[in-house]
C-alpha cells in the first residue's frame, strides 16, 4: 500500500494545489511542496526497510502491491519496488522538490494549475518506475506526457508551442510502438501458455520466434531511445529543454529522460535477452556517435541552455552505452551516471535559469564577467561544469569511468573513442566557464546574486553530486543485485565473464 | 405471425418513444411551449431508458421475425437513447435563442431515434432498411432545421442528396441478395449464402457496404461529411455523430454476421481498405481545418476507421472491442460537441478559432470538459478513448492485421497535432475579444458533468462496462 501511496500522494497533492490558487499562490507552493516531501518520507522509510534485505534479486522484491485492475484481459494494478526502482523514485522526488523550489519567483502565472502539472509529473514517473504490470506501465507512460506539453506550452520561452508539439508527438509514437510490441507479447504468451497476463514476471522467458522477438523488441528500444535520447531520435530535445521553463528542463533532463534508460534496464534486456544481444553492437555504435555529437554539437551552440541541452545527448551516449556493454561493471556506471547526470544536469538548468531570470537572455554572447558581479552563482555555476567534465570527486566522475572500464573490456576502439567524449565534454565546460563567469564584462547591470533560497538548493545539490562521488558504494550496493539479475546480452558477455 | 402481449412488452422502450413522438406532435396541436415540449420528449426518452432497463430480464425474444429484442440491442438501445437524452438537453438553450417554432424538432428527434433504436434489434433486410429510412428522413429536417441558416439548408439538401442515393444502393443491394438466396432474413442468408452464385451475392453485398459507408462516414463515402457536420446546428451535429453512426454500427455488426469475414475475403479485403482509408485520409485532412465542427467531422470519419478494425479482427473479441469503443466514442463526442452546443451564440456556431482561444482562464469549466474529450479522442491515458484504442489494438494484433494496425498507429499520431492543437488554443495567452455566451444552464452544466465523469470513470476502471459487454457477446 506505501507504493500506492507514494505515487496518489503528489496526484492529490496536484489537485490540492490548483485549488489552493483560490486562497494563494503561497498556499498552492506549500501544498506541492508537502505533498512531496510527505511522499519522500514514505520512500525514506523503504530505504531504512531496505536496510536487512539488500540481496534483493529478481522475483525478490522489497515491497509489492497487486490488485486487480482489469481482470478481464489480465491487467493488475502491480507496483514492485526493488533497488533499482528505489534509487530512481528517490531522484524523481528529490528533483521534484528542487522543481517546485526553483520555480518559487520563475512562475507567477496560473500558479495553481502549474503545480497541478508538476505534480502530475511527478507521479507518472514514479508510476513509471514502480509498476510492474506492462500496461499499467504504459498508462504512466504516456499519464506524464500530457501535463510536460501543457507545462512547456504555457510556461515555456518563445518557441514553446512548437517544442512541446515535437516532444509529444516524438515520445507518443515511440510509444505507441512500444504499445504495439507489448500487445505481441501479450498474445505470444497466451497463446503459449494458455493464461493471458501483461505480468511482468509471467512474461519473462515468453518464448517468441526469432523474426517476432526482434520486432517486438525494436518496438521498445524505439520508444526508450526516443526518451534516452539514442541519437537519430533525439531531435525533440534541444528544443523542449530550451523551451520549457526551468522547472521543466530540470524534470525532462534529470527524470523524464531517465525512464527510458530505465526501460531498456528493467524490460527491455529481460524480457529479450537474446534478440538484445543482437542489437548490443548497434547500440554500442550509436551510443559513441551519440557522445561524440552530442559534445560537438554542443560545443556549436550560442544558446546557453540549448547547450546545456546538448550536453545531455552526449552523457546519455554513456548511459546506453553502459546498459549494452554487456557486463556489471558498465551497468553500474550507466546506473551511477543516470544519477549524477540527474543532479548535476539539474543543476546547470537551474543556473541557466537563474541567469536568465537576472538578465533576461540566454545568449552566450551577452554573458560575460559574472564572476565579479555575482561570486556565489559563478562559484556553482564552476563547480557544476566541473562535475558535467567529469572531475574525480564528482559524481559523473566515477560513473563515467565505470562505463569505460566495461567497455573497454567488450570493445576497446569504442572505449577509446568514448573516452575522446570526456575530452569534449572538458573543451565545451570550459569554454562555458571562460565565456560567461570570466572574461570580460560585457553588459555591466547592477545584478543581484543568489537569494537564500537559491543558495541553498544548490548547496543541496552540490552536497548531493559530492557524495556521489566519494561514496557511489550507496548507490551501487543496492542497485548491484538488481543488475546482476539482468541477463547479460551478447555474445561479448559471454567471453569476458 | 402473432405477437403476444410478452412480446409487445419486449417491445417496450420503442412504443415508448413511439408514444412519445405522437404525445408531443398532439401538445403541440394544443399549445406551442417550448420548455414544456422539451421536457416532455426528455421525459419520454427518460421513460424508455427505464423500459429497458426493466424489460432486460425477459430477453432475448424475436419479434414478427423482424427484429430480436436481446442484450446486444438493449445495449445498444441504452447508448442511443442516452445520446438522445443528452441531445435533447443541449438543444433546449440552443433552440431557445434562436427565432421561429422549435417544437417539432422534438417530433424529429423523437423519429430519428426511434429509426435508431428499431436499427439495433434489427435482423431482417425489411427492418434494417426501415430503420435506416426513418433515422434519415427525420435528418433531414434537423439538419435543416434553422432556416434562418443558408449553411443550414446547405447541409440539408447535400445530406438528402447523398442519403437518397445511399439508401438506393442499399436497397438494390438487399435485392440482389434477396434474389440470390431467396431469404431476408439474416439467418437464412447465412443457410443459403453457400450454394448460390457468390459474384452476385457479393456485389449485393458489397452495396450494402456502400450504402452503409456513406451512413458511416467512411473514406471514399465521406465527402458530405465535414459540410454537414458544419452546417448543421451544433445539437444536431452531436446527434449524426453519435445516434446515427452508432445505429449503422449497431445493425452492420450483426449483419457481418452474415458475411464472410475471414482473412483474405473479398469482404474482409474491401472493408480493411476502407478502415485503413478512414484512418489515414481522415486524420490527415482534419489537420488542414481551422474550423472545429468539420475538423470534428473529420475526426469522426477517422474514428469509424478504427473502429472497423475491430470489426475486421471478427470473433467475440472484436466485437466487444467494438462494442467497446462505440461506446466511449459516443460519450467522448457527445461532449466534444455539447461543448460546441454550450459555446455557440444565436448568430453563430462556435467553430472559430475565436471561440476557443484562452477559453481556460475565462471558461475553466467548459475548457476542461473540452480538453478531456480531445483527450479521449486522441486515445490518452485515464480516458475511456485510452482503454478502447487499447481494444481495437489488442483485437487488430490479435487477429494478425497488421495494415489496419500500422494505420492505426499512424493515424493516432497524425490525430495528435490537431487535437493537440486545438487544446494549445484554450491554453493559449490572453482570451480572445469574443463576447462569450451566457453561461451554461445548469441542466447543461449537469450533462457536461457526468459525461466527463463517465469518460474519465470508463478510462479509470473499465471492469464493469467491460462485464456488461462481455454480458452481450456470451
Amino acid at each position: 500500500m506505501i507504493l500506492f501511496l507514494i505515487i496518489l500522494l503528489p496526484l492529490i497533492g496536484g489537485v490540492l494545489a490548483w485549488i489552493a490558487e483560490r486562497k494563494s499562490a503561497l498556499l498552492s507552493r506549500c501544498v506541492s511542496l508537502f505533498a512531496l516531501f510527505a511522499a519522500t518520507l514514505l520512500v525514506v522509510r523503504l530505504w531504512t526497510g531496505s536496510a536487512g534485505t539488500l540481496e534483493v534479486g529478481r522475483g525478490i522484491w522489497l515491497e509489492k502491491l497487486v490488485l486487480p485492475w482489469i481482470p478481464q484481459f489480465g491487467i493488475g494494478f502491480q507496483l514492485a519496488v526493488d533497488g533499482l526502482s528505489l534509487v530512481l523514485a528517490s531522484l524523481t522526488l528529490f528533483l521534484g522538490i528542487v522543481a517546485v523550489l526553483c520555480s518559487w519567483t520563475e512562475v507567477r502565472e496560473r500558479v495553481g494549475f502549474f503545480h497541478f502539472n508538476l505534480l502530475w509529473i511527478v507521479a507518472g514517473i514514479l508510476g513509471v518506475f514502480l509498476s510492474l504490470d506492462l500496461l499499467l506501465f504504459y498508462v504512466f507512460w504516456e499519464l506524464m506526457l500530457i501535463p510536460m506539453y501543457f507545462l512547456i506550452s504555457i510556461w515555456g520561452h518563445e518557441g514553446r508551442v512548437r517544442a512541446a508539439w515535437k516532444f509529444f508527438l516524438f515520445t507518443q509514437a515511440g510509444g505507441l510502438l512500444m504499445l504495439l510490441s507489448i500487445l505481441v507479447l501479450y498474445f505470444a504468451h497466451g497463446r503459449e501458455t494458455g493464461i493471458f497476463t501483461f505480468d511482468y514476471e509471467l512474461l519473462l522467458g515468453t518464448p517468441l520466434s526469432p523474426a517476432v522477438s526482434f520486432w517486438t523488441m525494436l518496438g521498445f528500444f524505439i520508444a526508450f531511445g526516443v526518451k534516452l535520447p539514442v541519437v537519430p531520435f533525439h531531435t525533440w530535445l534541444p528544443d523542449a529543454h530550451t523551451e520549457a521553463p526551468t522547472a521543466g528542463s530540470v524534470i525532462l533532463a534529470g527524470l523524464l529522460l531517465k525512464t527510458g534508460a530505465y526501460g531498456m534496464l528493467r524490460f527491455l534486456l529481460p524480457l529479450f535477452p537474446e534478440t538484445a544481444g543482437l542489437l548490443a553492437p548497434a547500440a554500442m555504435v550509436i551510443a559513441v556517435i551519440g557522445i561524440v555529437y552530442g559534445a560537438l554539437v554542443a560545443f556549436g551552440q550560442t544558446d546557453l541552455k540549448r547547450l546545456v541541452a546538448y550536453t545531455s545527448v552526449s552523457h546519455m551516449g554513456f548511459v546506453l552505452l553502459g546498459i549494452f556493454a554487456g557486463n556489471i561493471t558498465a551497468r553500474s556506471g550507466a546506473v551511477l551516471q543516470i544519477v549524477a547526470h540527474g543532479i548535476s544536469t539539474g543543476a546547470l538548468f537551474l543556473l541557466v535559469g537563474m541567469i536568465q531570470e537576472r538578465i533576461h537572455t540566454r545568449e552566450l554572447g551577452r554573458m560575460g564577467g559574472f564572476w565579479s558581479g555575482v561570486p556565489r552563482l559563478s562559484a556553482f555555476g564552476l563547480l557544476f561544469c566541473l562535475a558535467s567534465l567529469g572531475l574525480p570527486g564528482f559524481g559523473n566522475f566515477v560513473a563515467e569511468f565505470l562505463v569505460l572500464l566495461g567497455t573497454y573490456r567488450s570493445s576497446v576502439p569504442q572505449s577509446a573513442l568514448a573516452a575522446s567524449g570526456l575530452v569534449l565534454a572538458a573543451v565545451y565546460s570550459l569554454w562555458i566557464v571562460q565565456k560567461v563567469f570570466h572574461g570580460e564584462v560585457t553588459e555591466q547591470r547592477g545584478l543581484m546574486d543568489l537569494s537564500v533560497r537559491e543558495t541553498f538548493i544548490l548547496a543541496v545539490l552540490v552536497a548531493a553530486i559530492f557524495w556521489l562521488g566519494l561514496h557511489p558504494a550507496a548507490v551501487i550496493d543496492i542497485t548491484g543485485p538488481v543488475l546482476e539479475n539482468i541477463p547479460c546480452c551478447g555474445q561479448v558477455a559471454g567471453i569476458f565473464q | 405471425m402473432t405477437m403476444t402481449s410478452s412480446d409487445l412488452m419486449a417491445l417496450a422502450p420503442f412504443v415508448v418513444i413511439g408514444a412519445a413522438a405522437v404525445a408531443v406532435l398532439l401538445l403541440i396541436a394544443l399549445r406551442r411551449r417550448h420548455g414544456l415540449t422539451a421536457f416532455l420528449a426528455a421525459a419520454g426518452i427518460g421513460l424508455a431508458l427505464l423500459s429497458a432497463y426493466l424489460i432486460a430480464p425477459y430477453v432475448p425474444r424475436t419479434i414478427t421475425g423482424l427484429l430480436s429484442v436481446d442484450r446486444f440491442a438493449l445495449f445498444y438501445t441504452t447508448l442511443i437513447l442516452v445520446a438522445a437524452l443528452s441531445v435533447c438537453a443541449l438543444s433546449y438553450p440552443y433552440l431557445a435563442q434562436l427565432p421561429g417554432r422549435k417544437e417539432e424538432f422534438y417530433v424529429l428527434l423523437l423519429i430519428a431515434s426511434l429509426g435508431a433504436c428499431v436499427l439495433t434489434a434489427s435482423i431482417h433486410l425489411v427492418s434494417f432498411f426501415l430503420g435506416i429510412e426513418v433515422l434519415t428522413v427525420s435528418l433531414y429536417g434537423m439538419i435543416a432545421y434553422v432556416r434562418s441558416s443558408d449553411r443550414g439548408l446547405e447541409a440539408g439538401l447535400k445530406y438528402l442528396m447523398l442519403a437518397a442515393v445511399s439508401s438506393a444502393f442499399i436497397l438494390f443491394g438487399m435485392a440482389l441478395v434477396y434474389a440470390e438466396t431467396g431469404s431476408m432474413d439474416f439467418g437464412g442468408i447465412i443457410e443459403r449464402s453457400a450454394d448460390v452464385h457468390p459474384l452476385l451475392l457479393l456485389t449485393g453485398f458489397g452495396m450494402i457496404i456502400v450504402g452503409a459507408g456513406f451512413k458511416l462516414a467512411a473514406v471514399p463515402f465521406h465527402l458530405w461529411t465535414p459540410d454537414v457536420y458544419e452546417g448543421a446546428p451544433a445539437p444536431v451535429t452531436a446527434f449524426i455523430a453519435t445516434v446515427s453512426k452508432g445505429a449503422v454500427f449497431a445493425v452492420l455488426l450483426r449483419f457481418t454476421g452474415v458475411m464472410d469475414l475471414t482473412p483474405g475475403s473479398a469482404v474482409s479485403q474491401v472493408l480493411s481498405l476502407i478502415a485503413v482509408l478512414s484512418m489515414v485520409i481522415g486524420n490527415i485532412l482534419a489537420l488542414q481545418q481551422t474550423n472545429v465542427k468539420r475538423l470534428l467531422g473529420y475526426s469522426s470519419i477517422a474514428h469509424a476507421g478504427y473502429i472497423l478494425v475491430a470489426f475486421l479482427a471478427g470473433g467475440r473479441d472484436g466485437r466487444a472491442a467494438a462494442t467497446f469503443y462505440l461506446a466511449a466514442y459516443l460519450l467522448t463526442n457527445l461532449g466534444a460537441f455539447g461543448t460546441v452546443t454550450v459555446l455557440s451564440r444565436k448568430d453563430s456556431d462556435a467553430a472559430t478559432t475565436d471561440d476557443y482561444q484562452g477559453l481556460a482562464w475565462r471558461r475553466p469549466g467548459l475548457a476542461a470538459v473540452l480538453t478531456v474529450m480531445l483527450l479521449s479522442l486522441a486515445g490518452m491515458p485515464i480516458t475511456a478513448g485510452f482503454i478502447a484504442k487499447f481494444f481495437v489494438a489488442a483485437a487488430g494484433v490479435n487477429g494478425s492485421l497488421w495494415a489496419p494496425v500500422s494505420a492505426l498507429v499512424l493515424g493516432s499520431v497524425i490525430g495528435l497535432f490537431y487535437y493537440l492543437r486545438l487544446i494549445s488554443l484554450l491554453f493559449a495567452g490572453p482570451g480572445s475579444v469574443i463576447p462569450l455566451p451566457h453561461a451554461p444552464s445548469a441542466v447543461n452544466g449537469g450533462v457536461l458533468g457526468v459525461l466527463v465523469l463517465l469518460v474519465l470513470l470508463v478510462g479509470v476502471y473499465p471492469g464493469p462496462l467491460l462485464d456488461i459487454i462481455g454480458h452481450i457477446f456470451l
